[in-house]
């Protein structure tokens, strides 16, 4: 309940700033005004099409980096020699923004939507891989040994006592890729269109629009609440999924 | 059953040898303990019977067969209990969980598992998680697991090392009343002579630097166990005073670099 105070404060000076006319109401709309676009704009069917566009970028962007970060992370934090050969690449590529690839990809890609999914997706990988290395190494020495005493073979340690382990590091990654993936997505759509509508490109309709200054506030507050949303909600999944994990932890300090 | 034949090994970026022509043999149904001071190379000894070190030369025979790779029918119990149960399964998955590779079906592994939990009195926890329970009770668990898996030789490597005294008794009395149930060799380490003499019927002393052995003293006390009174017979004060003696001279001769 704390954390709506902050909300409240920042309610409260947006509706003073834009009231008292201390900033130009054209910049910025006072907060109410904007609560009621917003409150227009989840009843509106294109809109809410919009949403959904972009919801589609960020999940389909989510799975392939799972698909691929999950793998890949194993075999990393797995292969010591794979380990140090992959450590300079991944620091190389991890900081290059994923907005600044697209004319690169524009090269390989035909489609604007395929583009965002896979600027998405770039983005996203590196939390989960960096999460799923480190859950790697997190594998407890212990466990193995006692499953290979047991006569369990590589294979059967893997699945049984390495990927259970590795999987709330994921898990978090997922939550932590997320995030990131919801940035990715509606940034490509504001700077290089999508193809058929997203927030962003509604965002940038908005912004053109001599009256759409509310409008642009009001979906720029709806996206902050979607991808808080999106992370209470995987945040809760995590902790009821892996409640081993974080009560363990809990219990330990 | 078990015998160890001129077994030695240094760990590679060691100068000095861990074991060196180490001979140990073992009847079927023997309780050995094996004692020695810190840095004697007891766990490696463990380990490389456990089949997860190579040693750098001699043999391990298990049963009569050449041990390459980890055996067949063979358990461990781990200090570290915390670190050897899965926190993901409850208890009875984890007592059930090598039994899998014993080819037995889902009812008769959770079977076997309700019974071993019942040998250490832990019945009422098999649907709790490891990490809800008490050190000493974890570590029941993970003898439970190693019972119910049935195995001819069970390693335990300092296997009270991590809990209280009151416990260890508790833990030591169960290894004991296992033993008298079940059809088992088992190899015990510890640090600790009074435990060496109360639980084995031989204990065998390690000294260091390298490692090797510096005396096999059979124990041979009358009666039932009892953590009391057992320990209060002429028969063990002098068993401790015999084999504290050997450990002692194996700490000196050699002190830890």
């Amino acid at each position: 309940m704390r954390g709506l105070i902050g909300v409240f404060v920042l309610f409260l000076a947006g509706e003073v700033l834009g009231r008292t006319g201390l900033v130009d109401r054209s910049y910025l709309p006072p907060s109410s005004v904007v609560l009621v676009h917003a409150g227009r704009l989840l009843v509106n069917a294109d809109f809410l099409r919009d949403v959904l566009f972009t919801l589609g970028g960020w999940s389909s962007g989510l799975v392939i980096a799972v698909v691929i970060a999950v793998p890949a992370g194993l075999v990393i934090g797995s292969v010591p020699i794979v380990n140090s050969a992959a450590r300079v690449l991944v620091e190389f590529l991890r900081p290059i923004p994923a907005v600044a690839l697209a004319p690169l990809v524009v090269l390989f890609i035909a489609s604007q939507s395929e583009m965002e999914r896979t600027l998405a997706a770039y983005a996203a990988m590196w939390p989960i891989l960096m999460n799923t290395i480190y859950g790697v190494g997190d594998v407890d020495p212990v466990a193995r040994d006692m499953a290979r005493c047991f006569g369990l073979r590589p294979s059967a340690v893997l699945l049984r006592i390495a990927l259970p382990s590795v999987a709330p590091f994921v898990a978090t990654g997922v939550r932590l890729a997320s995030s990131v993936a919801l940035i990715v997505t509606i940034s490509t759509e504001l700077i290089y269109g999508s193809g058929g509508g997203g927030l962003g490109q509604y965002i940038f309709a908005a912004s053109g629009d001599p009256d759409g200054t509310p409008d642009v506030f009001a979906a720029v507050a709806i996206t902050g609440a979607l991808g808080l949303a999106l992370d209470l909600l995987l945040t809760r999944g995590e902790r009821r999924a892996f409640r081993w994990h974080f009560d363990r932890l809990g219990k330990n300090g | 059953m078990l015998e160890v034949k001129n077994l030695s090994h240094a760990y590679a970026e060691a100068a000095t040898k861990v074991l060196e022509n180490i001979d140990l043999k073992v009847d079927s149904g023997e309780l050995v303990s094996i004692v020695g001071p810190s840095g004697c190379g007891k766990s490696t000894l463990l380990r490389t019977i456990a089949g997860l070190i190579r040693p750098t030369s001699g043999q391990i025979r298990l049963g009569g067969t050449l041990v390459q790779d980890v055996p067949d029918n063979l358990a461990v119990v781990f200090q570290d209990y915390s670190r050897s149960l899965l926190p993901w399964m409850s208890v009875r998955d984890n007592v059930a969980f090598p039994l899998r590779g014993r080819g037995m079906d889902r009812k008769a592994r959770r079977a076997a598992a309700e019974e071993a939990l019942d040998a250490v009195g832990l019945s009422y926890a098999a649907r709790k998680y490891p990490w809800q329970l008490s050190g000493g009770m974890q570590q029941r668990v993970a003898i439970a697991r190693a019972i119910a898996y049935r195995p001819a030789l069970l390693l335990m490597d300092e296997p009270f090392g991590s809990v209280d005294a009151q416990t260890r008794e508790e833990l030591e009395d169960l290894v004991l009343s296992v033993r008298a149930n079940q059809e088992m060799t088992i190899l015990l380490v510890t640090h600790d002579i009074d435990e060496s003499v109360y639980v084995g019927d031989r204990v065998v002393v390690l000294g260091r630097h390298p490692g090797r052995v510096i005396g096999d003293v059979a124990v041979a006390l009358p009666g039932n166990h009892d953590q009391i009174t057992t320990r209060e017979l002429p028969e063990f004060v002098h068993l401790r005073a015999e084999i504290g003696r050997l450990v002692r001279q194996a700490a000196e001769a050699n002190p830890a670099a």
